[in-house]
């Protein structure tokens, strides 16, 4: 067995080392660190931080892929040989699901096939009958199994909840029990704990479940849709964040410098974005695709193996749109950039001899930060429905990586049939909205108390 | 006389604080009734309070307003609509932000007639034009189907005027309406008031913390502070013998005060500008061609001794502030020299410019936009000690010097600490003063540095500056459009227009026997107080 990062995985934890370096450095200006507690001290922006939390927690356990080496035939061979796919700890924790793959549909919960098949019975009668599913047990206590889950579920989550009181209280314990429990905590921890139970319980009931029935049904081929929904958390949180880290820099630098240098930097900066948000995004992001699709089929040696490929061809999608959506930030941190620096003190920094790279240090981009936060978290929700999107028009990620959008594209003929399929639909919207939702109730809020201009 | 408004008792509050506590009185027919206070003494609150325009989370407490004997707080909001502009108007500080920019002046007058007294459209054009010509205004034919930008500061006051006095009210709340106007021009408008009083016998309820202009406008005085009256009186009454301590210092403060300068300083100049030259160019299409230029600086010379202030004193656009950035090398010298110590900075790169960037420098008008917001005040003042290298290296004895400034500049050493947000407008030039001594310059720029605080935090501020020249012998090049603070601060006074010094001398010269006809205009213009003891 061997770690095998697919470049994506790389890129994501770098985001998430730079995120935590990030916060440590925040913590220690009293200033960004009560602005910050402004926005948790609604409960809307807590429970939707909790929500992001566990999208992210997904999305970093499907982020760490392993490869299994083969069972050795001859124990003479010196070189490990490793197996064709790799595996991340979701598909290890959900292995159950991969192999329980059904021969086609079936609804939420069923026993049954959803489709009649024609059957020969033993005496050669031919009859058209609903078919019992292969993995799941005809007789079962779903009621006993559930209690159980619940109860697993609420006891992990007391754990959870327990051990974070005990980081927060140093001691106190008691105290800060009962100020939880009747919501009289600075932050709406309440808030926090219920969300965090609620979305624990649901989760191990459904996990406990997905051993015994297929808890959100099967696919065309049969594959269980709950695994499905949860790979796919992974490439729409990818697309959100990974396109903003891309867009971020290119944003930040042209729009400072055109707006600070003016001149003919910013002639130059302005009709490039000026020429790019003319051109139409999807026809934009389609020609990159087939150019990249061509490349990829005359190099194949750039990959092993067919998870790499649509991983290449995702991480090709993602420089595509960071590449097509930095233009509005610049567009805003220009026209901020030129109106701080036209401010005294500016102009006092200046008269103090300090450089122009200091300056955009320490005195613009501090003050474009809420700028470049509230459009980061809302580009995120905008991405995230983009890859849906593109995925559906056919030229998002790989039509073999689970996304909602890939979901949504068979949709598109499962919804035409009679009697409708509709469980995977709905399981895409379902935990697309939830995602969705939270992103914009957060930035909503971090909107709210980093704008300067909402302070009277 | 009959009482036009007659206020009783009036309190406001928000959420549990006070804001206006009891304040009662009274307006007379044809009166002008001054309200004068400082910045949050409530004085705007109560004329809100009289338009019944208040913001949602202030509520009245107590009291009642009466309108010629009704009760404006028993109306309802639809009989309240028809007072609004009918029955009381209002003009605004700022005319530029009062007037709707896309549509024409002469329709945004036309509305409020049509509005509130229904006429006919070629009289609702007759009556805006004879309005126009009441107020002043040039070609009120042609100005009609003009829009507001192409009007100046003073004809859109005019404009706003107009429109105030367009439905024949009784009561006219005038909210600092000439703050943000040139001398020149306050002047004019001032007299334009009080010619309409006299015409239409209306009432003003005049709104303004400068004593001066009171003095020359008002019948009535009340003086306000937190929200309440501390004295009410007759206009003569009250700058012969004010009763209330405060209403004294605030009269001394606006009067400044005249001392004894020493005379024939030393010959040794520290800054000789000789015919300065910055001109901006103006450049038009595709490709960017110098089609002009603006003359913002055309032809200046001075010098500044050690020690010495020079007042360069001068209405908006006359180029006074360009100066002070050229001085600087902020802006680029088209023609002419800037010496400093016999030094050429003009000739200098940037790099050779940094000893003498340290022994210039600057401190700014607006007291809320000249500190960055995300730093704090030591790290503020720690800035230019850093990039410029003066004073201790480690920062350990940095945060010590720090500490000494702001004890210097009458501030506490904890507020190193603290950010701009935290400090009012007074505190928060102190910390600019502060952030320039900290690299020990020889010459400090003041570009209006008081025009944006109140009269008694204005007066401390120059005594401020007034001590710290006593003390470490700087000079200053003090660029100001109030002529009340000249005699408090300067030695030798420049009168500059359209980009000229028009007259130069020393401050007693040219503020007792101005030679020039503009410097002569500009002191006719500018309120004065009566001569108290």
């Amino acid at each position: 067995m061997k770690l095998a990062l697919l470049w994506t995985d790389i890129l994501v934890w770098i985001l998430v080392i730079s995120l935590l370096t990030w916060g440590w450095v925040v913590s220690r200006s009293p200033q960004v660190k009560k602005q910050w507690h402004t926005v948790f001290k609604s409960s809307i922006a807590m429970a939707s931080a909790i929500i992001l939390l566990f999208y992210l927690f997904f999305t970093l356990l499907d982020s760490v892929h392993l490869r299994f080496s083969t069972q050795p035939t001859e124990s003479t061979s010196e070189k490990v040989q490793y197996q064709e796919d790799m595996v991340s700890l979701l598909d290890l924790i959900f292995a159950h699901n991969i192999e329980s793959t059904e021969r086609t549909y079936s609804a939420p919960f069923a026993t049954h096939e959803y489709a009649k098949s024609i059957v020969v019975d033993e005496s050669g009668v031919t009859k058209q009958e609903y078919l019992p599913l292969k993995h799941v047990s005809q007789n079962d206590d779903i009621m006993m199994r559930s209690l159980f889950a619940i109860v697993t579920g609420l006891m992990i989550s007391g754990f959870l909840i327990v051990l974070h009181i005990l980081w927060r209280s140093r001691g106190n314990f008691r105290d800060e029990l009962k100020n939880s429990w009747q919501g009289k905590t600075t932050l709406p921890w309440r808030t926090a704990y219920l969300t965090t139970i609620f979305l624990v319980v649901t989760f191990t009931w459904f996990y406990t479940l997905s051993y015994y029935y297929h808890v959100l049904g099967t696919d065309k081929v049969g594959g269980d849709v709950l695994y499905q929904s949860l790979k796919s958390i992974r490439t729409g949180v990818l697309i959100g964040i990974l396109t903003t880290l891309i867009m971020l820099p290119v944003a930040v630098i042209l729009g400072v410098s055109a707006g600070l240098f003016g001149g003919w930097v910013d002639d130059a900066i302005q009709y490039l974005y000026t020429t790019l948000s003319s051109i139409p995004g999807v026809l934009l992001i389609a020609a990159g695709v087939l150019v990249m699709q061509v490349m990829m089929d005359n190099n194949p040696g750039w990959f092993e193996t067919t998870l790499e490929r649509s991983d290449l061809r995702l991480l090709f999608l993602i420089m595509i749109l960071g590449i097509t959506s930095w233009t509005g930030l610049c567009r805003l941190l220009r026209a901020e950039t030129l109106k701080i620096s036209q401010i005294e003190f500016v102009t006092a920094a200046k008269a103090f001899g300090v450089s122009k790279l200091t300056i955009i240090r320490r005195h613009i981009i501090p003050n474009l930060m809420h700028i470049i936060l509230i459009s980061v978290v809302l580009d995120f929700s905008g991405l995230v429905l983009a890859e849906a999107v593109l995925s559906y028009v056919g030229v998002g990620v790989d039509p073999t990586m689970y996304s909602w959008g890939n979901m949504i594209n068979q949709a598109r003929l499962e919804m035409a049939r009679e009697p409708m399929v509709w469980w995977s639909l709905f399981s895409a919207f379902v935990f697309m909205f939830i995602l969705v939702l939270a992103a914009n109730l957060l930035s909503d809020r971090v909107q709210k108390v980093l704008d300067p201009r909402n302070k009277s | 006389m009959s009482s036009i408004l007659s206020v009783k008792d009036l309190s406001l509050i928000i959420q549990r604080e006070k804001l206006l506590k009891s304040v009662s009185f009274e307006i007379k027919r044809g009166e002008i009734f001054a309200l004068v206070g400082e910045s949050g003494s409530g004085k705007s609150l109560t004329s809100l309070a009289i338009m019944r325009l208040l913001p949602d989370v202030v509520s009245v407490s107590s009291g009642d307003i009466k309108l010629k004997n009704n009760s404006l707080f028993a109306l309802p909001e639809s009989q309240m609509q028809k007072i609004r502009g009918k029955s009381i108007a209002m003009i605004f500080q700022e005319p530029m932000s009062a007037l709707n920019p896309v549509m024409t002046v002469g329709d945004q007058v036309a509305e409020v007639i049509k509005i509130h007294l229904g006429l006919k459209k070629d009289a609702i054009k007759k009556k805006v034009i004879s309005l126009f010509e009441e107020v002043a205004l040039k070609d009120p034919h042609e100005r009609y189907n003009w829009y507001p930008h192409q009007l100046s500061g003073g004809q859109k006051q005019r404009v706003m005027i107009a429109i105030a006095l367009a439905c024949e009210p009784d009561l006219l709340i005038a909210d600092e309406p000439t703050t943000a106007l040139d001398v020149t021009i306050q002047a004019e408008i001032l007299k334009l008031l009080k010619k309409i009083r006299a015409q239409r016998n209306l009432s003003i309820l005049f709104i303004t913390h400068d004593m001066a202009v009171v003095a020359q406008m008002a019948d009535r005085v009340a003086v306000m502070r937190y929200g309440e009256i501390l004295e009410q009186a007759d206009c003569e009454a009250f700058f012969n013998h004010p009763q209330h301590p405060y209403t004294k210092s605030l009269l001394k403060d606006a009067m400044g005060s005249k001392e004894d300068r020493e005379t024939g300083g030393e010959p040794d100049r520290l800054l000789e500008v000789e015919d300065l030259k910055v001109y901006f160019p103006i450049k038009k299409g595709f490709f960017q061609r110098t089609v002009g230029y603006v003359k913002a600086v055309d032809g200046v010379s001075f010098s500044i001794p050690k020690g010495k202030t020079l007042a360069l004193v001068g209405e908006s656009g006359s180029g006074k502030s360009t100066i002070g950035q050229a001085i600087l090398s902020l802006v680029h010298i088209t023609d002419g020299t800037v010496k400093f110590e016999n030094q050429n900075l003009g000739r200098l790169s940037e790099a050779e410019l940094k000893p003498y960037r340290r022994k210039i420098q600057v401190v700014f008008q607006d007291p809320f936009s000249a500190l960055n917001p995300r730093m704090t005040i030591g790290d503020i003042i720690r800035e230019g000690m850093v990039s410029l290298g003066v004073g201790p290296k480690d920062r350990a004895s940095q945060d010590e010097h720090i500490k000494e400034l702001l004890l210097k500049v009458d501030l506490k050493a904890e507020h190193a600490h603290r950010y701009p947000h935290e400090f009012s407008g007074g505190q928060r030039q102190r910390i600019g003063i502060a952030r320039a001594l900290a690299v020990e310059p020889e010459l400090i720029i003041c570009d209006e540095p008081t025009s944006a605080l109140d009269v008694s935090v204005r007066s401390q501020v120059l005594k401020l500056l007034k001590k710290l020249q006593q003390e470490s012998r700087v000079s200053y090049l003090f660029i100001t459009h109030d002529l009340s603070i000249v005699p408090t601060i300067a030695d030798e006074v420049a009168v500059m227009k359209e980009g000229k010094i028009v007259e130069h001398g020393s401050m007693l010269n040219v503020m007792e026997t101005p030679q020039h006809a503009y410097t002569k205009k500009l002191l006719e213009s500018a309120p004065k107080l009566p001569n108290t003891k």
